[in-house]
């Protein structure tokens, strides 16, 4: 694979530090500065800082309970700030709620997993392309040409999407059915339907078989290369995260405590002494 | 003016032994039982056939009335609600509304439509007098009854081991079972205790308006639920405060407004009071998991 | 790769279960003009058909909110009961200045009444759709009981004038000579003049399965049921969560109050009380019993439980104990965890067989 992280030439900016080389000159898609948040009198995030380049693969990594997730619902804005700033595409995100933040380029996955259980693998995937579709109420409910015609479009569409996965012919199983592994895979579908700028996975390997694994980091280099967007993953699976991450950024207590390339992280000591005294990849992570 | 805050301060004290009911269920089993106010019409129609068909004294007609509707809380947990622990609230309460019209129709078959004249049973002590105030019997023991049994019951959630284990139980459910406390008995107990205020309830609030029919406890069940959220579901000092504050409401628009819209005044100060502030006047903010 | 055209197949699916609920009605429609032209139907059943029709907008209406978006009414008879006295008004004013026929008369109440049931559900829709759960089921309930408790110190009259209303009493309405009181407080609508008909309600039914079908499978239909099934990844799809609630609620509280036109224009008096908690809790039954979410079984529960407490008078008083066990019983049987896993055994030995399962 010629995207491997090892392969990837980086070039040296002020602010981000090292981005890929494919991505000079490009504004980073999506930037948090001094984001924090706290519960209750308790920070559960602080002094957050990322950069994601408009095709990079970054990760989030850390023990269970570092705050991980949080910084995710932060990002989407599941949570609202108490800190900081979040520009999307060059867009300031305050003020808005998790709708207009994934309309305004932002999409996730979970971690543990929600799919609309009743609705079928193609219904769910056209959730995604909701916004994408151009009828209305009233074209729906008189069943005008117009409405025909971009439903048409959006099964297209969503089995094209589906492809990506090799789940075309699964469309009309129900999603509660599917096993675990494409449950997550179809998430996936699901978030990129809703053509998004930067993609966020929630632990995409988790519960995978090595050979799973394998493909997945296959499929997430295709889907960088062929929508030409950023994702930025959280992975206890380090030969995961190592082997497609770009940039890492390694969060223990809510602070980040290490910034940058694969090699760098995986030399880094702060971070051996973060995992080693601390809880083993795997478990049940927070929330 | 003063009679009017005296009436709404005895019906709010009521409300007030409702609602500890309710918020201590919902706050623990997270369901809205529907049936609770129906519960206090079953105590009601207990303690009527205990006096007026037994003849049996008053201290323990109410006891009888507080063990037929504990027995009636567990048993209704225990076959309706049980089965149902891990299902949709729409499910849940769905199945409450079920089991409240359920006594309400067995109470129809029973003892008819015809409304019962409830003894007063509260006219052992006598009323007192302030000026050219009276304050009635039934006042005096609500408004005594409610007081004791609020501090009964913080008491028993903050001190005994059971109480522990109610508040474990409320704050998570699967940690309290992984540290070895017996959820499912921890539920039964709730709902024993807060059946067992409804009697009381149902007796005090039949002594006040004595007349009992199968539908008696459905408007006072849904206004002390009402009182339960207006005080933060959950707490205790909250239903106290939220019940005499819906009393006193209630009575005042009946005296000052209207009547006939003093019921959708009531109902209107719930929607502002859950819009405003959803977790009510004494109540903690819960952040969902996401 | 197992790339296989199945959009034909799936639309089919779904049209073919809205050509069976419309294929009900028209059987239905059938089976009682056959009766009614044989003599074979009782006065008492003959009474009931407008109220059928109602009932089974009524369940098709809350099921819409109940079982699509997920979200339990309880006063969804409120609705109803705008509709109605909106309808009475309405179709009472009409009357009062020369329009005689009926049915411009109820074509008319209906879409009145359908639309300010509807601004009814704007404005309570509003601050309902922010709460959750129970609390939202909750005001539902005390939004039933408030507009039951307004329409109960409700009077409306008619004159040469226009309109006149009044909260107090009749007097005050400050109507002319020769005017005519239509609703008179707690006593109700008084003197309607009936306006609908069985044709009119068997035609209302399939108005009502048409606009809910299309809605259902559209992309706001899809937007519903997402928030339904989770609504914390349907924000992150980018849907408006608000938007779409509302849609539902709105929706069915129209359904709701044109129902209630249809019903009140059935009687010659009908009084606020009427369409109190009671009726809407008779409500959910019906779509309790057919199934939440299930169109087809909300049409034959409304019917049949319309139907069958008339057949037999003599177990009256039981009827509501009965709808109680059967409410609690229906919901334990699809929703305990323990019958749900022996019910997945008992199917698992046939589609084993089939071989229909999908495995990685």
């Amino acid at each position: 694979m010629s995207n491997n992280p090892n392969e990837t030439k980086y070039i040296e900016v002020p602010g981000p530090g090292k981005i890929p080389e494919r991505d000079r000159g490009k504004r980073p898609v999506l930037e948090a500065s001094h984001l924090g948040i706290d519960f209750g009198g308790l920070t559960a995030v602080d002094e957050f800082n990322i950069a994601i380049g408009a095709t990079e693969i970054g990760g989030l990594i850390g023990p269970n309970g570092a705050g991980k997730t949080t910084v995710f619902n932060l990002l989407t804005k599941v949570y609202q700030p108490t800190r900081g700033v979040i520009m999307l595409d060059g867009k300031d995100t305050h003020g808005m709620n998790t709708t207009q933040a994934n309309q305004a380029g932002i999409a996730r996955t979970f971690q543990n997993i929600r799919l609309f259980d009743k609705l079928t693998v193609e219904e769910n995937v056209k959730i995604g392309l909701h916004n994408s579709i151009g009828y209305h109420l009233p074209s729906a409910v008189l069943r005008l040409p117009r409405y025909w015609k971009e439903e048409k479009k959006a099964h297209d569409r969503a089995l094209e999407l589906l492809d990506i996965f090799d789940m075309a012919d699964l469309a009309d199983v129900r999603s509660s059915s599917l096993p675990y592994g494409a449950q997550r895979r179809l998430e996936i579908v699901r978030a990129l339907a809703t053509n998004p700028k930067v993609l966020l996975l929630d632990e995409p390997a988790a519960g995978m078989n090595p050979s799973e694994t394998e493909e997945l980091m296959n499929n997430i280099r295709k889907i960088r290369d062929t929508f030409n967007i950023a994702v930025l993953l959280i992975e206890h699976d380090m030969n995961l995260v190592m082997g497609i991450c770009e940039n890492i950024i390694v969060l223990n207590f809510g602070k980040i405590i290490a910034k940058g390339t694969p090699s760098e992280i995986q030399k880094n000591p702060k971070v051996i002494e973060a995992y080693l005294g601390n809880t083993a990849e795997g478990e049940e992570a927070d929330v | 003016m003063l009679n009017y805050l005296i009436s709404g301060i005895s019906l709010g004290s009521v409300y007030a032994i409702i609602a500890l009911g309710y918020t201590m269920v919902y706050g623990i089993a997270k369901m809205l039982n529907f049936a609770h106010g129906d519960i206090i019409m079953v105590g009601g129609y207990a303690a009527f056939c205990a006096s007026s068909y037994l003849g049996w004294p008053v201290p323990l007609c109410v006891l009888f009335s507080m063990m037929v509707c504990t027995i009636l809380g567990i048993v209704i947990e225990k076959l309706a609600y049980k089965p149902l622990r891990n299902a949709t609230s729409l499910a849940v309460l769905i199945t409450a509304i079920g089991v409240s019209y359920f006594l309400q129709n067995i109470a129809l078959l029973i003892w008819t439509s015809n409304p019962k004249a409830f003894p007063n049973m509260a006219d052992f002590v006598p009323p007192i007098k302030l000026g050219d105030i009276t304050i009635p019997s039934v006042t005096v023991i609500t408004v005594a009854a409610s007081v004791i049994i609020m501090i009964a019951l913080t008491l028993f959630t903050g001190m005994t081991k059971m109480g522990k284990a109610m508040r474990a139980v409320s704050e998570d459910k699967g940690a309290a079972q992984l540290m070895g406390i017996n959820v499912n008995a921890t539920i039964s107990t709730t709902f024993a205790i807060g059946s067992g205020l409804a009697a009381i309830a149902g007796v005090l609030l039949c002594s006040a308006y004595p007349t009992l029919m199968p539908t008696t406890g459905s408007m006072p069940g849904i206004k002390a639920f009402t009182a339960a959220v207006l005080g933060g579901i959950g707490s205790i000092p909250g239903a106290m405060l939220g019940g005499i504050l819906l009393g006193v409401l209630e009575k005042f628009a009946q005296a000052y407004i209207s009547t006939q819209l003093s019921d959708a005044i009531v109902f209107a100060a719930l929607i502002v009071v859950l819009l405003v502030k959803p977790t009510g006047l004494l109540g903690k903010k819960i952040t969902e998991k996401v | 790769m197992g790339k296989k055209i199945n959009f034909l197949g799936k639309t089919n699916k779904n049209s073919l279960m809205g050509l069976i609920n419309f294929g009900i009605i028209i059987v239905f429609f059938a089976i009682i003009t056959i009766l009614k032209g044989a003599g074979g139907l009782t006065n008492a059943l003959e009474g009931q058909l407008i109220p059928i029709c109602a009932y089974i907008i009524m369940a098709l209406s809350l099921n819409l909110v109940v079982g699509i978006s997920g979200e339990l009414s309880l006063g969804h008879a409120g609705f109803m009961s705008v509709g109605a006295f909106t309808g009475v008004i309405v179709a009472g004013a009409m009357k009062y200045n020369g329009v005689n026929a009926n049915l411009p008369r109820l074509i008319v109440a209906i879409v009145v009444g359908a639309i300010l049931a509807a601004i009814a559900g704007i404005l309570i829709g509003i601050p309902v759709l922010r709460l959750r759960g129970d609390y939202l089921a909750i005001v539902t309930l005390a939004f039933g009981e408030i507009i039951k408790n307004v329409l109960n110190c409700l009077y409306v009259g008619v004159d040469a004038a226009g309109l006149h209303f009044s909260v107090t009493d009749e007097a005050h309405m400050d109507m002319a000579a020769g005017g005519t009181t239509l609703v008179r407080g707690p006593m109700g609508a008084v003197g309607i003049s009936k306006a609908s008909s069985f044709t009119a309600g068997i035609v209302l039914i399939l108005l009502v399965l048409f606009v809910i079908q299309n809605l259902v499978n559209s992309r706001t239909g899809r937007a519903i049921m997402a928030i339904r099934d989770n609504r914390i990844a349907a924000e992150a799809s980018g849907i408006n969560v608000t938007k779409y609630k509302m849609i539902a609620f709105v929706t069915s509280a129209a359904i709701a109050g044109a129902a209630g036109a249809l019903y009140a224009l059935n009687y010659s008096t009908i009084v606020p009380k009427k369409f109190d908690f009671n009726t809407s809790i008779l409500v959910l039954v019906f779509v309790v019993l057919g199934g939440i979410g299930n169109m087809t079984g909300s049409i034959i529960a409304a019917a049949v439980l319309t139907i069958l407490p008339e057949l037999f008078r003599q177990f009256q008083d039981y009827r509501m104990l009965v709808y109680a066990i059967v409410l609690i019983l229906v919901m334990i049987a699809t929703n305990s965890e323990k019958i749900r896993a022996l019910w997945k055994r008992f199917t698992g030995l046939f589609s084993s067989k089939k071989g229909g399962s999908v495995n990685e």
